[in-house]
């Protein structure tokens, strides 16, 4: 039944991004991509359990990697996209 | 109790994810969707810290702290030229924690996972294995660390259709057999050299097209391990991720007139075939002019339209057209800017280039909104562009670029060409519009030109 579940969210999802993201006038899609790179820096939340379980050294690295990875992610492109953002005036000075 | 509390969080971050994306379809709200997403991505990140699952913080605070560092530090210092470098990488770095993390989930219990589980644990570390190897060949290609050029080989579609069909099989046999390490590491092995393999044959002017497909790829293998995880977040931001990656790979196969096939096996540009559309008379006859001409035919036109091609860019002169904008528009000139969508090394690339230069986005027009008002333009000064203006693609069947959406300058009334010399562009085809009687060749680097125009412009 998961799985179902899942898969119901999954194809949902993809419709609502389909919507939303065609709305995206082209003179903001390299902001959009590397926005993008910050929202699938989603990942962290499994990182977080991964790192964070684990009694076992293996484990711990593991995680740990997927965290430096995916807060790469976040940070990075949230930054990054801020700093694109921001260039985008109406009235140039 | 706890639980529900964060399952709710998670549909709040989601949420705020959708309507931050949903901002971004106006630059003026735009910043603040990104804000809202951030928010969004802090609170998924906070709220997760109370998972009962999670018993020991060092790691964790290890990690946070040098990724958070490694990407402020990136974010601050990148150029924006090397735009599609960062995201190539960040692209690669998204499959990597998919990976890590679907493995790491797999090695804590795998008897734990159920039968759909242990195959969505195949999919994640296929994908995001896939995503991760070609990300860093994309990467190596934009850097110029390899060559651009694609690099074929005998029965390469085969060999990696049938890489693709081992992978799988193998994430079917670990339903059997869960326990089965030599299965995974042999699903992440045979991946990432299909990652490599795949990025191979791709030319380095058909990047913008692969940072987008991989870009869409790093959105699924977040999505496949929020299969693994039962996490709908991570499944819900997955799939927005995918969608938006989609878009902009069809976008820009559009622009390019090719359909996604035949970027990804077609190796444009390793062929012989482009010669042929270079031939025709010898003795076709151009005409030069000199800063002072243009100075002239600008500032006494109404209407002048620019058209950046990267060159623009690699002449580091986004500055200098802008000041030339400014003072046609002190003289009373409509200027703006003319964008084809392949213009820069990646979707919006040049956007932003010309944004940092302080060029307000109002005078930044798509090729399908500039079109229809090119036969009303006096001027069209064309930097650093030749194949997207190239009338070929309307006219020429025989020409590699047939086909291929153009701006179309050569309506307007008269038409300069910044360029350094008459050598063809990045496809090496030949331009016909140079030969126009309505053309002007403006010979020189694109930065010094400018330069000259704006000081013969002073002048008037």
């Amino acid at each position: 039944m998961d799985l179902i579940t899942n898969l119901f969210i999954f194809a949902l999802s993809c419709f609502v991004g389909f919507e939303v993201i065609s709305k995206v006038p082209t003179t903001l899609h390299t902001p959009l991509m590397s926005g993008s790179n910050a929202i699938s820096g989603i990942t962290i939340v499994g990182a977080l359990v991964v790192a964070g379980h684990s009694d076992e050294l293996t484990g711990s690295i593991i995680g740990f990697l997927a965290i430096v990875f995916a807060m790469v992610n976040v940070v990075g492109g949230f930054m990054v996209t801020d700093r694109m953002l921001e260039m985008f005036k109406k009235k140039g000075d | 109790m706890l639980d529900i509390l964060i399952q709710l969080t998670y549909l709040t971050a989601a949420s705020l994810f959708i309507v931050g994306l949903k901002r971004l379809s106006s630059p003026a709200t735009a910043r603040s969707g990104n804000r809202l997403a951030a928010i969004g991505m802090l609170l998924g990140l906070v709220v997760t810290l109370f998972d009962r699952q999670i018993v020991q913080f060092e790691w964790i605070a290890a990690g946070i702290v040098v990724g958070s560092a490694i990407g402020a530090y990136a974010a601050r210092k990148v150029a924006m030229t090397s735009m599609p470098e960062m995201v190539a990488l960040f692209n690669g770095l998204g499959g990597g924690a998919s990976v890590l993390v679907a493995g790491g989930e797999y090695l804590r219990d795998p008897l734990a996972l159920s039968a759909d589980g242990l195959f969505t644990v195949g999919m994640s570390i296929f994908i995001g294995s896939l995503t991760f190897t070609g990300s860093i060949m994309a990467y190596a290609k934009l850097a110029e660390l390899m060559r651009g050029n694609p690099i074929t080989f005998p029965m390469q579609k085969p060999l990696n259709a049938l890489i693709a069909a081992l992978i799988t099989g193998a994430s079917v046999y670990l339903v059997l057999d869960p326990t089965s390490l030599p299965v995974v590491l042999f699903i992440i092995s045979f991946a990432l050299l299909l990652g490599v393999l795949f990025v191979l044959p791709i030319g380095g002017a058909d990047m913008p097209v692969v940072i987008s497909l991989l870009n869409s790829l790093s959105g699924v293998a977040a999505s496949a391990t929020g299969f693994v995880l039962n996490n709908s977040l991570l499944i819900v931001s997955g799939a927005l991720v995918g969608a938006s990656g989609l878009i902009l790979t069809m976008i820009m196969c559009k622009a390019m007139n090719r359909p996604l096939s035949n970027v990804l096996f077609g190796a444009f540009g390793a062929s012989g075939g482009m010669a042929a559309a270079a031939t025709g008379d010898t003795n076709k006859s151009i005409r030069e002019v000199k800063a002072d001409d243009v100075a002239v035919m600008t500032a006494y036109g109404s209407k002048v339209v620019i058209v950046p091609g990267y060159g623009l860019a690699v002449a580091q002169a986004q500055h200098v057209i802008r000041e030339v904008a400014s003072i046609l528009e002190a003289k009373n000139v409509d200027v703006k800017y003319g964008i084809h969508p392949v213009a820069g090394r990646m979707p919006g690339h040049m956007n932003v280039l010309l944004a940092e230069a302080n060029v307000p986005y109002p005078q930044l027009y798509d090729m399908d909104d500039i079109n229809p008002e090119l036969e009303s333009t006096d001027v069209v000064l064309v930097v650093g562009a030749n194949d997207v203006v190239n009338p070929a693609a309307r006219s020429n069947p025989a020409s590699p670029i047939y086909g291929m959406p153009i701006i179309d300058v050569d309506k307007a009334k008269a038409v300069v060409i910044l360029k350094r010399s008459m050598n063809t562009g990045f496809a090496g085809i030949d331009n016909d519009l140079f030969y126009l009687p309505n053309a002007y060749m403006y010979f020189g680097d694109a930065k010094k030109s400018l330069q000259g125009l704006l000081g013969a412009l002073k002048e008037l």
